[in-house]
């Protein structure tokens, strides 16, 4: 295959022309899409009045600059990082099930926000640190368990999906005792959902998902690395330990961020990586397509979500579950035919 | 030995009952339980043991001893550990065709309810065994996955169609709370028979335990023991959620404490299971009336509680091991 080499001073990237090619394509789907979702509305507006209430100028740049605009930049953003932390669990565990919302790191970070909200007073702070120690908490706890004469990947799965069931259980006793305020926001939110985002929600996770995008570009060749097998990364000189721990704190990062905000929005992290993958024609989990997919997949479904039943908003997860489900149960029969 | 713990079962049963029975948002001190049946006298206390608390602990009863019988049939028949009609997607595949029906205007009438509900869950136990029959764990994801997409598209099918979603309201989050209303006679009376008939498969399926080579070799006729073993946990499982909802974890709990108390034989392990079911079952009930200090929590909750360790534990005991 073709392959292009980037170099900058000191610096060479090798990237495989279709892999460059797909890429381009997501950014210019994602960007089609956008420009979608910034003219749906009760009132739709043309591409063109929507290019100059960009630019500042019109009768609508209030509505497309402060009230769609977020909304349509938060499910970008947000699918990008899950797409990342699906892409980063499934390189560790090496195998395609091992995605965050599977193994119940999206539920735990659900229970540490629950309790930031109906413990402490849940600012936006709070919420944050909130859900990424719990969705840690469920990481560490599923790893222990699992641990038992070496980490089988499919065990770690199984025994992430009963830790999913139990936190499960867990928010919905929290969201039950809660008080009815509190209860009806977190019932809309407990299947995902972007509605009603707006620009001072999601300042502080832009710049979070930002900077572990920074440190996942930095940790993404010895990650690379590691999944050729253990023995082979720790001789081509990847500390394997301090590697794994990195990229499990980054990965829940991702995870809970998007969860302190949207809420567990589940499938995505899960499909689009191994979508990337099978799109680019790549060994491994490459993370650039990941990110670009999960990015297109989420404001996809948001459309969805809202188009489906307008005026009535669908919560995106619904959308996500019926598209995510049904590839998981391709992904499965296309593991029944091998032996 | 065997019959001392069923008698002790039974027992518990009974005082387990009889706190259903006297527990709950309004206490009713056990004399006056008694007294609401013998010497009725109208008053509110015995109005809510005989209308509300004694249909809810039947109901308790039945749905329990179902769900622990089809676990512990299921468990047998594919020598899987982690089987359970929860976990399969059986109770997935009930309550998606019990919307579907709805939405079609099918399910008007109790016994088509019944019908489609033991319809959904025999296919969706098809599909997902079709999958997962080569692994252990790998049923499990097949059953998850199946219950994801079919839970998802019943969620849709409810917002779209706001008279389905005020039917189905009360019914999908897997709870015995206010089913008073509704006749409970032909789906209890179907559990009954099912119940009987799960007694009755379990000396053929005991041979089965063995191999199906050798079970054939004894002169058990295994097709026709497969199918029939099916035919009941399909009618279990669905009738028990078409009354109950979808309640998880009781079908994987029951068998594994029933399975140290039986010393390997099936007709103890089933007999045994009848009686552990609606144990866990009731106490799971209880507890959801007092762990909220101003309502109740879906019973499903507390048994997803409940039987998230138990699956953990199994996997670590059995792993991908078959039984």
């Amino acid at each position: 295959m073709s392959s292009l080499v980037l170099r900058a001073g000191p610096y060479s990237v090798m990237v495989e022309r279709r892999t460059v090619l797909v890429s381009l394509a997501l950014v210019g789907a994602g960007l089609a899409l956008a420009l979608a979702g910034l003219c749906r509305g009760a009132s739709w507006a043309t591409p063109s009045e929507v290019l100059s209430a960009l630019a500042g100028q019109g009768d609508s740049v209030v509505v497309i600059r402060d009230w769609r605009l977020p909304r349509v930049a938060a499910a970008l953003v947000f699918g990008a990082s899950l797409g990342l932390a699906g892409a980063v669990f499934q390189n560790l565990t090496r195998n395609a099930l091992g995605s965050p919302d599977v193994i119940g790191l999206d539920a735990g970070a659900y229970t540490g926000a629950l309790v930031a909200i109906t413990v402490l007073s849940g600012t936006a702070a709070q919420l944050a640190i909130g859900s990424v120690a719990g969705g840690l908490l469920a990481a560490l706890a599923i790893y222990v368990l699992s641990l038992k004469s070496g980490l089988s990947g499919l065990r770690l799965i199984v025994i992430g999906i009963a830790m999913n069931a139990i936190l499960t259980a867990v928010n919905s006793w929290i969201e039950l005792r809660a008080e009815l305020e509190v209860a009806i926001a977190a019932t809309g939110w407990s299947a995902g959902s972007l509605n009603g985002v707006d620009w001072d929600e999601v300042r502080l996770p832009f710049l979070i998902i930002g900077g572990l995008m920074l440190v996942l570009v930095t940790l993404s060749h010895a990650m690379h690395q590691s999944a050729l097998g253990d023995e082979l990364a720790i001789t081509s000189g990847v500390g394997l330990n301090r590697l794994r721990l990195l990229l499990v704190l980054v990965g829940v990062g991702c995870t809970a961020t998007v969860t302190a905000i949207a809420g567990p929005i589940v499938f995505i992290a899960l499909a689009a990586p191994q979508i990337g993958r099978r799109l680019t024609g790549a060994a491994g989990v490459p993370l650039v397509p990941a990110a670009l997919t999960g990015a297109v997949l989420l404001l996809a479904a948001d459309l969805v979500a809202q188009l489906l039943l307008a005026p009535m908003a669908l919560p995106v997860g619904v959308v996500t579950t019926a598209i995510g489900g049904c590839y998981l149960i391709w992904l499965l029969f296309r593991e029944v035919k091998r032996p | 030995m065997q019959a001392a713990i069923l008698v002790g079962s039974a027992v518990l049963l009974v005082a387990v009952a009889g706190a259903s029975v006297s527990v709950g948002a309004h206490a009713v001190p056990p004399a006056e339980i008694w007294r609401a049946f013998a010497d009725f006298a109208g008053t509110d206390d015995h109005l809510i043991v005989r209308d509300v608390r004694v249909p809810r602990t039947v109901l308790g009863i039945c749905v329990g001893a179902a769900l622990g019988a089809s676990g512990t049939l299921i468990q047998t028949l594919t020598r899987n550990p982690l089987a359970e009609p929860g976990v399969l997607g059986v109770t997935a595949g009930a309550g998606f065709a019990i919307t579907l029906g709805g939405v079609l205007g099918l399910a008007g009438s109790q016994p088509a309810q019944l019908l489609l509900a033991a319809l959904g869950s025999a296919l969706a136990a098809l599909v997902v065994y079709a999958v997962g029959r080569t692994a252990p764990l790998r049923l499990v994801l097949a059953g998850v996955a199946l219950s994801s997409v079919l839970a998802g598209l019943s969620l849709g099918l409810r917002l779209m169609l706001p008279d389905v979603f005020d039917k189905f309201r009360f019914w999908t989050v897997g709870s015995l709370a206010g089913r008073e209303q509704v006749s409970l006679t032909l789906p209890l009376v179907a559990i009954a028979v099912a119940l009987v008939a799960a007694l009755l498969v379990t000396r053929p399926l005991n041979a089965m335990v063995l191999g199906e080579q050798v079970a054939h070799a004894l002169g058990g006729h295994t097709g026709r023991t497969r199918v029939g073993v099916l035919v009941i946990v399909t009618l279990l499982a669905g009738a028990a959620t078409a009354v109950a909802g979808p309640i998880a974890f009781v079908g994987l709990m029951v068998p594994h404490l029933a399975r140290r108390l039986s010393a390997g034989s099936i007709p103890w392990l089933m007999a045994h299971t009848v009686l552990l079911g609606p144990i866990m079952l009731l106490v799971s009930d209880i507890a959801s009336r007092v762990l909220l200090p101003t309502g109740e929590v879906p019973v499903a909750v507390v048994t997803a509680f409940l039987g998230g360790p138990v699956l953990i534990w199994v996997v670590r005991r059995y792993g991908a091991v078959s039984l």
